[in-house]
C-alpha cells in the first residue's frame, strides 16, 4: 500500500512541481522589496519544469493514488498544451500594461495563475467524480479572483462576482448530479461507475437527470449555449490575459474532463461496437442533445459576434462558436471524433492566443480595445497587423493555416459519421464568422491613419512571442502529419 | 515526359517563382518602386518563357484526364501520409501536379495574362510592395488550381487566391472598393465551403488498394476519384445515379458557377470588376472566370459523370440564360467597366453551354472560348484602363471622337471589340461556332434562343463603338496622347493572337482534342 503511494507520488510529479512553484513565489513576494517583481520569472521557470517533467510521463498508461487519477498519454496530451498555455500566458502578463497599474500585487497575480494550473492538471487526469469536482473548483475559485485582480476597474469587478454567481450555481448543480450519479451506481471512480451501468441501473430517468445536472456544470466551463450568459461580461471585463486565459486553457481542461467522464462512464467496452457509445443509456437521445447544443452555440456564437465593437467580447462569442464546433467532435465520440478535438484544440491555442496578443500589444500602445478605433492601425504596425490578419483568418479555417486543418478534420468526422445536417450548418456557420472576423481586417488595412499618427514601436521581445506564435499557425497548415499522429496516439485513456 | 530546372520539375517552377518573386520584393525597400514593378514583371516574364517551353514540348497525342500514365511533367511526392491512426486506415494527401489537354491552354493564359498583368499594374503608385506581393500570390494560387491533381492541393491553391484578391480590389480599388471586395470574398468562400464539404464527402467514400502493401488507402487524389471500383462499399457517394451525389455534384456546381460567373451567382462580379483596379480586372476577367469552367471540367465531369449527364439540360439552360441576360445587362450599362463585366458574364455563358453538350465539338469549342476570351476581354479592360488613365472617366456617355485623338489606340480597342463581337477572321468567331455548333447537336432549342445573344451582343457593341470612338469630340477631351511604348507592350502579344487564332486555330486546337475525347468517352458511358 505505502508502495503504491510512492509509486504514485513519482507519478504526480508535474503537479508537485506547480505546488512547490506556488509556495516559492508565496516566499519570494514577500522579499520583492522594489517595484519590479521576480514572481513572474519563477512562474516561467516553474511551468518549463512542469513541461520537462511531463515529457517524462510520455507513453504511460497507468491510474494513481488509487484510481484517482489516469496518468495516460490523453491526459499528458492535454498536459503539455496546458503548459505550453500558461508559458505563454504569463510572457503576455510581464508585457500587459493593464497590469502594470497593479506592480506590488503581482506575487498574487502570479500565484494564483499556477493555483488555476494545478486546478486544470487535475482535471485532465482526474478518474474519480469527487477529484473530478475539488479539481473544478480550484480551477474556478483561482479564476474568479484572476478576473476581478485589476480591482480598481469597474468592469473588472463586475464581471467577478457574474463569474462567482453563475460558477456557484452551476457548481453546485453540477455536485448535485454527482452525488446523485454515486447513489445509483455506488461507486466514485469512473471505472467502477461503467461496469456499475454495464451490469444494469434500475432508475434510467434519476439516471438522465443526474448527467443532465453534470452537464450544467461542464458545460458552464465550456461556455456551451446555453450556459454561455457569463461569457461576454467576464470575458470583456477581465484583464485580457485572463481572458485568454479562460478561453484556451479553460476550455482545454474543461473539454479534458468531459471526454474523459462521458467516454469512460458510459461506453460499451464490451468491444462489440464502434459506435456503441452511450449504450449505457435509455430515455434520451444523447447525440441529439449533444448536437442540437453545438448547433445553438455555433448560431448563437457567430451571429452575436457580429454585432460586437469590443475585440475581446467578439472573441469571446467567437470562442464560444469554436466550442460548437469542438462539440461536434464530442458528438461522435468515436475515437475519431476524440481525435479531431485534440487536433482542433493544438491548433486552436496558437490562433486565439495570436489574437489575443495582438489585441493586447494594440491596447498597450493605443489604449484601446474597440474594433472601431483600429482603423488605421494596421498601416502604423505592419508587422501586427499582418500577424492579426494570419490569425483571424485562421480562426475563420481558410487554407493556407492551421485553422483550416482544425475544421477540415472536425468536418470530415462529422461526415464519416453521418452527420451531414451538422456539418452544413457548420459550414454555414463558417462563412458568418468570415464577416466580423474579416471586419477586424478591414479596419487595420483599409484606412488611412491620420497625420499625426506615427508607426508604433514594438519591442523584440514582444515580436519574438508573436512569431512564435505565428509559426505553428501557418506551418501546421500545410504540414500537419505529426500532429495528426500524436493526436492519434493521444485517444488513448486508461481503462479503455 | 519530365523537364526540369536544376533537379526541380517545370510546373513547380512555374506554380512557385511568383512566391520567390513574392518574397524578392518583400525583401526590397519601400521607396525603390521600379526595383519592385521591374521585379515582379520579370518574374512573370519568365513564367511565359516557361509556358512557352511548356507548349513546345507538350504532347498532343496523350490524353490524361483519368490515366495517370498520359500525363505530362508530371510531379508527384507524399505530402502527408498518416499511418498511426486506427481509424480511417491510412490517409494520404500528395503533391501532386502534371497537366493534360484540359490545362495546358489555360496555363499559357495564365502566364500571359499574368505578365501583361504585371507591366499594366506601372500605374499602381499607392503602397508598391504590398500590391506586387499580392499580385504574385495571385498569381502562384492560380496557376497552382490548373496543375494540381490532387484534389486537397487544388482546393489549397483555390483559397489562396481569396485573401490577395479581397485586399487588391478593398485597397487600391475605386470608389465603392470595400463593398465589392467583401461582396467577392463572402460569394467566393460559400462556394470554397461548398467544395470543402464534397471534398470530404469523396475522400471517405474513395479508397484505393496500395499494390504494394495490400493496404486500403484513403486519398484526395482526383485520379482514383474518378474510378467507379474504388468507391468504398456503403459509403455515402458510391454507386451511379444517387440522390448524395447528385447533391455532391450540384454542391461542386454551384461553387464554379459562382466563379464562372453563371446566372444566377453572378451578381458579385460587375462590382468586383468596376471597383478593381484596371490590372486586377484583366486578371479577374482573364484567368480567374476561367477556374470556374476548368473546375467543372476537372472536377465534375469525370468524377460525377451520372450527374453530369443528370444535369446537362439544367446547364445548358443556365448558360442560355447567362447569354442572354449578361448580353441585354450589357446593353443598359453606361459605364465601359460594367458593360465589359456583363458581357463577360454573357460570353461565359456561351462556354457553359459548349461544355454541357458533352461532345468534344462543343467542349473543344468551349475551353477554346474560356481562352479566347481570356484574351479579348484583357483587351477590352486594358482599353478602359488606357482611356480611365488618360480622362478619369469611364461613362459611356462622356467620350466621343476618340478615334481622331486617338487613332492607333482606336485601332486596337477595335479589334478587341470586333474579336467579342464575334467577327470572322477573328479568334471569338472561331470558339463561339464550335460551342453553337456542338451545343446545337444535344439541345436545339436552347441553342437557337441562346444564338440570339449573338445579336444583342453585336448590338451593343457597336452601340458602344459609336459612342465612344465615333462622333464629335467633347472639348475636354482634346488632345489626348495615343498609346505609349509600355502600352504597346500589353496590347500588341494579345492582338496578334487574336488575329492568329482567328485565321488558324489549329495549334490551340490540336492541344486539346484528345483530352476533350478521352472526357466526352468518360462522361457519357466509358468511365461508368
Amino acid at each position: 500500500m505505502a508502495e503504491h503511494t510512492l509509486y504514485s507520488i513519482s507519478q504526480f510529479l508535474p503537479e508537485i512541481i506547480i505546488v512547490a512553484t506556488l509556495c516559492v513565489i508565496i516566499v519570494a513576494d514577500l522579499f520583492d522589496k522594489n517595484e519590479k517583481s521576480s514572481s513572474g520569472w519563477i512562474l516561467l521557470v516553474g511551468f518549463a519544469a512542469a513541461g520537462m517533467a511531463i515529457l517524462f510521463q510520455i507513453g504511460r498508461n497507468e491510474s494513481v493514488f488509487y484510481d484517482m487519477i489516469a496518468v495516460d498519454p490523453f491526459a499528458v496530451f492535454f498536459k503539455i498544451l496546458l503548459v505550453i498555455t500558461g508559458l505563454f500566458i504569463v510572457a503576455f502578463s510581464m508585457k500587459s500594461r493593464e497590469l502594470d497599474a497593479y506592480k506590488s500585487r503581482m506575487g498574487e497575480y502570479y500565484m494564483l495563475l499556477s493555483g488555476m494550473m494545478l486546478g486544470m492538471m487535475l482535471m485532465v487526469g482526474s478518474a474519480n467524480l469527487l477529484l473530478m469536482y475539488l479539481a473544478l473548483e480550484i480551477t474556478s475559485i483561482s479564476s474568479y479572483v484572476l478576473v476581478g485582480f485589476t480591482k480598481r476597474s469597474l468592469r473588472s469587478a463586475e464581471a467577478s462576482m457574474k463569474y462567482i454567481i453563475y460558477g456557484a450555481v452551476s457548481s453546485g448543480v453540477m455536485l448535485y448530479g454527482l452525488s446523485l450519479l454515486i447513489g445509483i451506481t455506488g461507486a466514485t471512480d469512473i471505472y467502477s461507475v461503467n461496469s456499475a451501468l454495464a451490469a444494469g441501473v434500475d432508475q434510467p430517468l434519476i439516471l438522465n437527470i443526474a448527467l443532465l445536472m453534470i452537464l450544467v456544470g461542464l458545460g458552464f466551463k465550456i461556455a456551451i449555449v446555453p450556459f454561455h450568459f457569463w461569457a461576454p461580461d467576464v470575458y470583456e471585463g477581465a484583464p485580457i490575459t485572463i481572458t485568454a486565459l479562460l478561453a484556451v486553457a479553460s476550455k482545454l481542461a474543461a473539454f479534458a474532463i468531459i471526454i474523459r467522464f462521458f467516454k469512460v462512464s458510459f461506453t460499451d467496452n464490451s468491444g462489440l461496437t464502434d459506435y456503441g457509445l452511450w449504450t449505457l443509456f435509455e430515455g434520451l437521445n444523447w447525440n441529439l442533445l449533444l448536437a442540437g447544443m453545438a448547433v445553438l452555440a455555433m448560431i448563437l456564437g457567430n451571429l452575436t459576434a457580429l454585432k460586437q465593437d469590443n475585440i475581446k467580447r467578439m472573441l469571446a462569442y467567437s470562442s464560444i462558436s469554436h466550442a460548437g464546433y469542438l462539440l461536434m467532435g464530442l458528438v461522435i465520440l468515436t475515437e475519431q471524433g476524440i481525435s479531431t478535438i485534440l487536433i482542433y484544440l493544438f491548433i486552436y491555442i496558437f490562433m486565439t492566443l495570436g489574437a489575443f496578443y495582438v489585441a493586447m500589444l494594440f491596447s498597450n500602445k493605443v489604449s484601446t480595445e474597440s474594433i472601431e478605433a483600429y482603423k488605421g492601425l494596421g498601416r502604423r504596425a505592419p508587422l501586427q497587423g499582418v500577424a492579426m490578419t494570419i490569425f483571424l483568418v485562421s480562426l475563420t479555417g481558410l487554407p493556407p493555416t492551421g485553422g483550416f486543418i482544425a475544421k477540415l478534420y472536425i468536418f470530415g468526422a462529422a461526415i464519416n459519421a453521418g452527420w451531414i445536417w451538422l456539418v452544413a450548418i457548420a459550414g454555414i456557420m463558417t462563412v458568418v464568422s468570415l464577416f466580423y472576423y474579416i471586419r477586424v481586417v478591414r479596419n487595420l488595412f483599409f484606412f488611412e491613419p491620420s497625420d499625426d499618427e506615427d508607426e508604433l514601436v514594438f519591442s523584440t521581445m514582444s515580436k519574438v512571442i508573436l512569431l512564435i506564435l505565428l509559426i505553428p499557425t501557418l506551418l501546421l497548415g500545410v504540414y500537419f502529419s505529426p500532429l495528426i499522429e500524436f493526436a492519434g496516439k493521444s485517444i488513448q485513456m486508461f481503462g479503455m | 515526359m519530365e523537364f526540369q530546372i536544376f533537379g526541380v520539375g517545370i510546373l513547380t517552377w512555374i506554380v512557385f517563382l511568383p512566391i520567390l518573386g513574392m518574397i524578392i520584393v518583400l525583401l526590397l525597400p519601400d521607396k525603390n518602386k521600379n526595383a519592385i514593378r521591374y521585379t515582379a514583371v520579370t518574374i512573370t516574364g519568365i513564367q511565359v518563357l516557361l509556358a512557352g517551353i511548356i507548349f513546345a514540348l507538350f504532347d498532343r497525342t496523350k490524353f490524361g484526364v483519368n490515366d495517370a500514365e498520359s500525363f505530362q511533367f508530371v510531379e508527384q511526392f507524399s505530402w502527408i501520409t498518416v499511418e498511426a491512426v486506427p481509424w480511417v486506415g491510412r490517409i494520404e494527401i500528395s503533391y501532386f501536379l502534371g497537366i493534360d489537354g484540359l490545362s495546358v491552354l489555360m496555363i499559357l493564359l495564365t502566364s500571359l495574362i499574368g505578365f501583361i498583368g504585371a507591366i499594366s499594374s506601372f500605374s499602381i503608385d499607392k503602397m508598391v510592395k504590398g500590391y506586387f506581393a499580392l499580385y504574385l500570390l495571385l498569381v502562384t494560387g492560380m496557376m497552382g488550381v490548373f496543375v494540381a491533381l490532387d484534389f486537397f492541393l487544388f482546393f489549397i491553391f483555390w483559397e489562396v487566391m481569396l485573401l490577395p484578391m479581397y485586399f487588391l480590389i478593398g485597397l487600391w480599388g475605386g470608389p465603392r472598393r470595400e463593398y465589392a471586395a467583401i461582396k467577392f470574398f463572402i460569394y467566393t468562400f460559400v462556394g470554397g465551403i461548398l467544395m470543402l464539404l464534397t471534398m470530404l464527402a469523396l475522400y471517405f467514400s474513395v479508397a484505393y488498394t496500395d499494390p504494394a502493401t495490400g493496404q486500403s488507402v484513403h486519398t484526395f487524389n482526383m485520379l482514383h476519384m474518378m474510378n467507379p471500383a474504388n468507391y468504398v462499399e456503403g459509403s455515402i457517394l458510391s454507386g451511379v445515379d444517387t440522390t448524395w451525389r447528385y447533391v455532391a455534384w450540384m454542391a461542386l456546381f454551384i461553387n464554379f458557377a459562382i466563379k464562372i460567373p453563371l446566372f444566377p451567382f453572378h451578381t458579385w462580379l460587375p462590382d468586383a470588376h468596376v471597383e478593381a483596379p484596371t490590372p486586377i480586372s484583366v486578371i479577374l476577367a482573364g484567368v480567374l472566370l476561367k477556374l470556374g469552367a476548368y473546375g467543372l471540367l476537372r472536377i465534375n465531369f469525370p468524377i460525377f459523370p451520372d450527374g453530369t449527364v443528370f444535369f446537362m439540360y439544367f446547364m445548358a439552360s443556365l448558360g442560355m440564360i447567362s447569354i442572354i441576360y449578361g448580353a441585354f445587362c450589357a446593353m443598359a450599362q453606361d459605364d465601359f467597366k460594367k458593360l465589359i463585366a456583363y458581357s463577360s458574364i454573357s460570353h461565359m455563358g456561351i462556354v457553359v453551354l459548349g461544355l454541357a453538350a458533352l461532345n468534344t465539338q462543343g467542349m473543344v469549342g468551349g475551353v477554346l472560348q474560356m481562352f479566347n476570351h481570356g484574351i479579348i476581354t484583357a483587351v477590352l479592360f486594358l482599353a478602359v484602363g488606357v482611356l480611365y488613365d488618360r480622362t478619369h472617366m469611364r461613362g459611356l456617355y462622356d467620350f466621343g471622337g476618340i478615334a481622331n485623338q486617338m487613332p492607333r489606340y482606336t485601332g486596337i480597342a477595335m479589334i478587341g471589340m470586333f474579336a467579342a463581337l464575334g467577327l470572322p477572321g477573328l479568334n471569338g468567331f472561331v470558339s463561339e461556332l464550335f460551342s453553337f455548333l456542338g451545343a446545337f447537336e444535344s439541345f436545339r432549342w436552347i441553342t437557337i434562343i441562346s444564338v440570339f445573344g449573338i445579336i444583342i451582343t453585336a448590338a451593343y457593341i457597336l452601340w458602344t463603338i459609336q459612342r465612344v470612338f465615333l462622333g464629335k469630340t467633347p472639348e475636354k477631351l482634346e488632345k489626348l496622347q495615343d498609346l505609349t511604348a509600355r502600352e504597346y507592350i500589353m496590347f500588341v502579344p494579345l492582338i496578334i493572337l487574336i488575329i492568329l487564332l482567328g485565321i488558324y486555330p489549329a495549334p490551340a486546337i490540336e492541344l486539346m482534342n484528345t483530352s476533350l475525347s478521352q472526357l466526352v468517352e468518360i462522361v457519357t458511358g466509358g468511365g461508368r
